[in-house]
């Protein structure tokens, strides 16, 4: 009898309908869960669809990529011989290609050594660091400007291209680093006017902008020194980039300081050091490291302001695409060389927002409340 | 290596430099004397290469006769005009483009930084893709693009694009039409004013109320109405004294209608488009940082969706989205300066380029430059401080 009035054992569970499973219930999840999502998602694709296709169809399926004139083209979508036809210059602007050897060593030395610092398991970090920062600008030094050691000299007005943006923006980083740092332990000093001189110097740096900074590197700075001196451009506007970003630098090294605990400081001066003992062996390795995030922020605004120096005449990347398209052989091709000039921009800039989003996860324990 | 100090500085005891007080000042007065001698340097040095160019300083050169032209002029201007003028034409051409690109960036922002919160799998992936393009593109990169290989692509004035025969596009910028105020126009920004001023008293008397009651009233809705139907209703007793100049093709060019600049448009663009990117995220950080905890009280309050929204979200989201916000708008102000690459005539363009070619007084037309743009930094720095301490969290 009680078997026919209740059950002894569970039932399996049974299937959800097809609606919500699969694809088809993710489509209805996500994309037509209700009357306005349902309109949102199909304006949505009838966007992509006059956007992106005819896009791709530009860009990827009818683009002419081989060939080395501009016979080549076809003209129907982009044409990226434009690109290779002129991607020595590109990448190498007008240094002599007798001594183009010397750039693609700097360029892997420095690959290395961006390599070894931003994987987080790779060893002896601190030694690295130091030897980015004081040695390998002395080897690309050598190596780039030449004329010693029996290499050939290479003027700046050479440099061109790809080598240039990279050169400015690894000079701006390895420089206004440091210079932000001071700046910004300087800002908290509670020497009154070692305070105002690191206010007044951050203030006038951020509140302008760097578009007049090089205007003024080229052309106040000759005014600066003796008549006889001979400032070179690419120099002057190193120097106004430098100061410019370290401004941005110290800001950002100062949040992190001010989130460091007074008691980190007291502790350290109960136990007699050193203000620099302090801020170099307590403070700082905290402060920085919870700022590494904004810290790789400013690098890569400062890497995409490096296009800034084409308005002073310096070759960089931009400016070498530019003048390509002034060639007079191959007219018309604006949209191919600016696609792909914001390409190589997306490629490094975007590389280096993810990794600060991924050191961001990682140091997201600790210090935060 | 590190030794701990064994004695401890006293005032009167062991040597003077160790005296913390002391020490600071000896340090101060040694960076004092560094500054004071590098920045004496630099002054010797400008005399004496100014004096060997033959350069004169001072503010004269401003009355000098500029004698070349500008294309976009919002007042008087002519090649007769001074040196002067220049620069208040550049300052206000400035003004014009960082006040179009601020509306327009905070609109588009706005948007796509709701989107990316929106449950919609695919409108989030979309606002997630612009904001990694572009703000991943130099800004220079995108001025470029939308000048040269857009607007500059834009077919001849004859075979322009036209929208509603009312807006056209070509090589030369966008025409479009040119309102004008006939007799009896004047009431009508009178009616708006005072509109205005009525919603604002009804504002301000529906709060009293909503303390005094607990009644709310709807401001927004009754607000609106008086700030649109008013000046309509004036607009149209008095005969709708206005007309619209509609361009038309003559020769080769339009006439009538306003033109537009192509590198206007183009620097408009790039610094909406741009600068929208960045206000997205800001956008959705501040509505992210919200508490879930305090749309979940608000619920268990049974306040309806919209006003949890309007009266707990957005002005604690309010408190993080603006001085991000702010500072952005000055990103904005000091990136228009990029004009110069285009040729759109702004305060570098034009006072920092053409004028200081012409008169070969750089120190002083990049001095003025810089404090035009560091009089706006510090001016809304300091409003923002304000905003700060008023908008801060009070805790016990």
């Amino acid at each position: 009898m009680t078997d026919s009035t209740f059950r002894t054992e569970m039932i399996e569970a049974r299937e959800a309908p097809d609606q919500s499973r699969g694809v088809i219930g993710w489509f209805r999840a996500n994309l037509f869960n209700g009357p306005i999502n349902s309109i949102i998602s199909i304006l949505v694709i009838l966007l992509l669809a006059r956007l992106v296709w005819p896009f791709l169809e530009w860009a990827v399926i009818d683009a002419d990529w081989i060939g080395t004139t501009r016979d080549a083209c076809t003209g129907e979508g982009a044409c990226w011989v434009f690109i290779s036809a002129r991607f020595e210059s590109i990448v190498y602007g007008f240094y002599p290609e007798a001594a183009r050897w010397r750039v693609d060593i700097v360029f892997a030395l420095l690959a290395i050594l961006v390599a070894w610092l931003a994987i987080p398991k790779m060893p002896r970090k601190k030694w690295v660091a130091l030897f980015t920062l004081i040695g390998f600008p002395i080897i690309a030094f050598v190596l780039l400007v030449g004329g010693m050691f029996g290499l050939q000299h290479v003027p700046t007005r050479a440099w061109g291209g790809l080598m240039l943006t990279l050169t400015i923006a690894v000079v701006g980083i390895v420089g206004s680093l440091p210079l932000g740092i001071i700046l910004a332990l300087g800002r908290r000093s509670k020497m009154p006017f070692v305070k105002g001189v690191c206010v007044i110097f951050i203030e006038f740096w951020r509140g302008v902008p760097l578009i007049t900074v090089l205007f003024m590197a080229s052309v106040m700075l000759p005014l600066f020194v003796p008549g006889n001196i001979d400032f070179d451009k690419l120099v002057r506007a190193l120097i106004g980039i430098m100061f410019f970003w370290s401004a941005y630098m110290a800001e950002v090294i100062r949040s992190g300081l001010q989130a460091i605990g007074k008691g980190q400081n007291e502790a350290g001066q109960a136990l007699g050091l050193s203000y620099w003992h302090r801020m170099g062996l307590i403070i700082l390795p905290q402060a920085l490291k919870l700022v590494i995030p904004g810290i790789v922020n400013t690098f890569i605004a400062l890497f995409k302001d490096t296009s800034l120096v084409l308005i002073i005449g310096l070759f960089d990347l931009l400016a070498i695409i530019r003048a390509g398209l002034t060639d007079s052989n191959w007219l018309g091709f604006s949209t191919e060389g600016y696609v792909f000039a914001a390409a190589v921009y997306w490629v490094f800039c975007f590389s280096m927002s993810r990794y600060s989003q991924y050191i961001e996860r990682r140091l997201n324990t600790g210090h935060k409340r | 290596m590190l030794r701990p100090s064994t004695t401890l500085p006293r005032r009167g005891r062991g040597p003077l430099w160790r005296n913390p007080a002391v020490r600071a000042l000896i340090i101060q007065a040694v960076l004092f004397l560094v500054l004071a001698a590098f920045i004496g340097y630099l002054v010797h040095n400008t005399l004496l290469n100014l004096e060997a160019r033959g350069i004169h300083t001072g503010f004269g050169f401003l009355d000098g006769r500029a004698g070349f032209s500008i294309p976009q002029t919002l007042i008087d201007y002519t090649s007769d005009s001074t040196y002067g003028r220049t620069f208040v034409i550049g300052l206000l051409n400035t003004l014009l483009v960082s006040a179009l690109g601020i509306v327009a960036a905070t609109i588009i922002g706005f948007l796509v930084g709701i989107a990316r919160l929106s449950p919609n799998w695919l409108l989030a992936r979309l606002a997630t893709i612009y904001v990694e393009a572009f703000r991943n593109i130099p800004l220079l990169v995108q001025i470029l693009f939308w000048y040269y290989a857009v607007l500059r692509a834009l077919p001849s004035p004859r075979q322009s694009l036209s929208l509603f025969d009312a807006f056209f596009f070509n090589v030369r910028g966008m025409v479009m039409p040119d309102p004008q105020p006939l007799d009896g126009f004047s009431a009508t920004p009178w009616a708006l004013l005072v509109a205005i001023v009525a919603a604002i008293v009804f504002g301000l008397l529906a709060k009293r109320r909503q303390a005094r009651t607990g009644q709310a009233l709807p401001v927004y809705w009754i607000g609106a109405a008086i700030i649109i139907g008013l000046p309509l209703i004036v607009f149209l007793a008095t005969g709708s004294p206005l007309e619209w100049a509609l361009p038309e093709m003559a020769g080769f060019n339009f006439r009538g209608g306003i033109n537009i600049l192509p590198e206007l448009l183009a620097l408009w663009l790039a610094l909406s488009i741009y600068t929208a990117a960045f206000i997205a995220e800001i956008v959705r950080s501040g509505i992210l940082s919200v508490s879930h905890g305090q749309t979940e009280a608000a619920r268990s309050l049974s306040l309806p969706e919209a006003i949890t929204l309007r009266k707990i979200v957005i002005p604690q989201a309010m408190r993080v989205i603006v001085p991000q916000m702010t500072s952005q708008y000055l990103n904005l102000i000091k990136n228009s300066s990029l004009a110069t690459a285009i040729g759109y005539p702004d305060l570098v363009a034009v006072f920092a380029g053409t004028t200081l070619n012409q008169t070969g007084q750089a120190i002083e037309i990049i001095a003025m430059t810089m404090a035009v743009y560091l009089v706006i930094s510090l001016t809304v720095s300091f409003l923002m401080n304000l905003y700060n301490a008023r908008t801060l969290l009070k805790e016990r």
